[in-house]
């Protein structure tokens, strides 16, 4: 079987810094790969590159068996490969169910009564059925991000990209959005996540893939990675984690 | 006095009336296309192209950097001259005020665009938005707020502007009132009758702008 997406010795370089080096890396329809590393490895580049929003300077980038490059037709490609971003950007002045159809209608020409039924159901999926006529602002930062979510999933891609989708939200409204993308990896789909939830991450990933200055460091299963971290670099990320929340308490109780 | 001012301005109805059309006829071409060229040209700035931005910053830097007096007389004493092509004073004067408002409207356009949050412009392209859908959905009516009373503000200065026009021999409202004050000496009456005339053709389109400033500030 072939994998959906296929990288090798991708490379990515802003100026004079590397981002990405020598990656390699597939992942199959269905999988669930969790990203982790420290800020600046490379984590949203990597995702970034995959529908095209910064382009690699060497290396092959394959999906669904077809070779990517400058010359691709990028907006095919962005139709079935969904992107969910840490700050929503849903499109202000649009209600719900424009920013959700904007893309099925004007982009795929699909009939507005389909595509809007479809809307309407991904909606009433998320638990935002009744938010359908709102604007953003309006909504919560868990909504929002729970819309753009529907937006991507509206267009039916083969994957969809989440990148640090919680980190700017509440802490109470991390989990409704870690419940949709949860329920996402349980119906099937392909999934690419870069987090820092690392509960989240230990549940929901099939793979971890932790990076580190550009390179895939390690990869794992999630029991494997946590339990026993094969690099000492992985081993320092995830025992600052524990640090917090393991945290010594101030005052004894 | 106040009736034989008042029987003058009568008298010299018709011929305020054609001086009129032309200000108002030059400055509304003015603005209809210094708007769509400006809007092309803040488009075009956006796209984010090294040559083409470099070929525009040209321009604009040349109609910042020349007094619009001086493109006039360039065009119109210029073109016959160097292109022999001689264009009419009237069309001549639209044709630059047109320039020069495109990069005034061109650079408010180019900065409202900016000013959007970077990842609007993401994630339109994420759902496969081509550039036309992009700017037409996206981008522009987000802009829009932003740059309407600026560019209100530049369409009141290029109705002031196109009294210019009369150092190329353009009759306009401006060049009538002179004839009228040879005529009659009248000239309180007359700069006075001017002087409203631009108030109540610009000042509605400030106060506009200023409404539209204060609604869309939240």
């Amino acid at each position: 079987m072939t994998a959906l997406i296929e990288l090798s010795a991708f490379n990515k370089r802003f100026g004079d810094t590397t981002v990405l080096r020598d990656v390699d890396l597939q992942v199959q329809e269905g999988e669930v790969v969790v990203i982790l590393g420290p800020s600046g490895c490379g984590k949203s580049t990597l995702l970034r590159c995959l529908n095209g929003l910064e382009e690699g300077h060497s290396g092959h980038l394959t999906f669904a068996g077809q070779s990517l490059d400058a010359r691709t037709d990028w907006r095919l490609i962005r139709q079935q490969v969904g992107m969910v971003f840490q700050s929503y950007h849903l499109f202000p002045h649009m209600s719900v169910l424009d920013n959700i159809l904007l893309g099925p209608l004007r982009v795929q020409k699909r009939h507005p009564v389909e595509a809007r039924a479809q809307a309407e159901a991904l909606l009433a999926r998320v638990g935002l059925a009744d938010k359908r006529d709102a604007y953003p602002r309006e909504l919560s930062g868990g909504q929002q991000q729970r819309i753009a979510i529907v937006r991507a999933l509206c267009m039916n891609p083969k994957v969809m990209l989440f990148d640090e989708v919680t980190a700017a939200l509440d802490p109470e409204m991390v989990k409704e959005v870690l419940e949709v993308i949860l329920d996402l990896a349980e119906g099937g789909m392909t999934l690419l996540i870069v987090t820092h939830e690392m509960a989240f991450a230990r549940a929901v990933a099939d793979r971890i893939l932790f990076m580190d200055g550009g390179r895939i460091a390690e990869q794992n299963d999630p029991e494997s990675f946590f339990s026993a971290p094969q690099t000492a670099r992985a081993q320092q990320f995830l025992e600052r984690f524990s640090y917090v929340e393991n945290m010594p308490k101030r005052k004894a109780s | 006095m106040a009736s034989s001012g008042l029987d003058l301005l009568w008298v010299s109805a018709p011929q305020l009336l054609t001086g009129a059309g032309r200000t108002l006829g030059i400055s509304a071409w003015a603005i209809v296309i210094s708007s769509l060229g400006g809007f092309v040209y803040g488009i075009l700035r956006n796209l984010g192209k090294p040559w083409l931005d470099r070929v525009l910053r040209v321009y604009l830097e040349l109609f910042r950097a020349i007094p619009v007096l001086v493109w006039l007389y360039l065009f119109f004493f210029g073109l016959p001259i160097f292109l022999g092509v001689s264009i009419p004073a009237f069309w001549c004067a639209v044709l630059v005020l047109s320039l020069w408002g495109a990069s005034e409207v061109g650079e408010v356009v180019r900065g409202a665009l900016r000013s959007l949050p970077r990842g609007q412009r993401e994630a339109g392209l994420a759902i496969g938005l081509g550039t036309v859908e992009l700017y037409g959905r996206v981008l522009l009516p987000q802009a829009l707020k932003r740059l309407t009373p600026p560019v209100i503000n530049v369409y009141t200065r290029l109705i002031k502007t196109s009294s210019l026009a009369v150092l190329i021999g353009v009759v306009d409202i401006t060049k009538v009132g002179q004839q009228i004050i040879e005529r009659t000496y009248e000239s309180v009456l007359i700069y006075g009758f001017l002087f409203l005339f631009f108030f109540f053709v610009c000042y509605p389109l400030s106060a506009a702008s200023r409404v539209l400033e204060r609604r869309w500030s939240h």
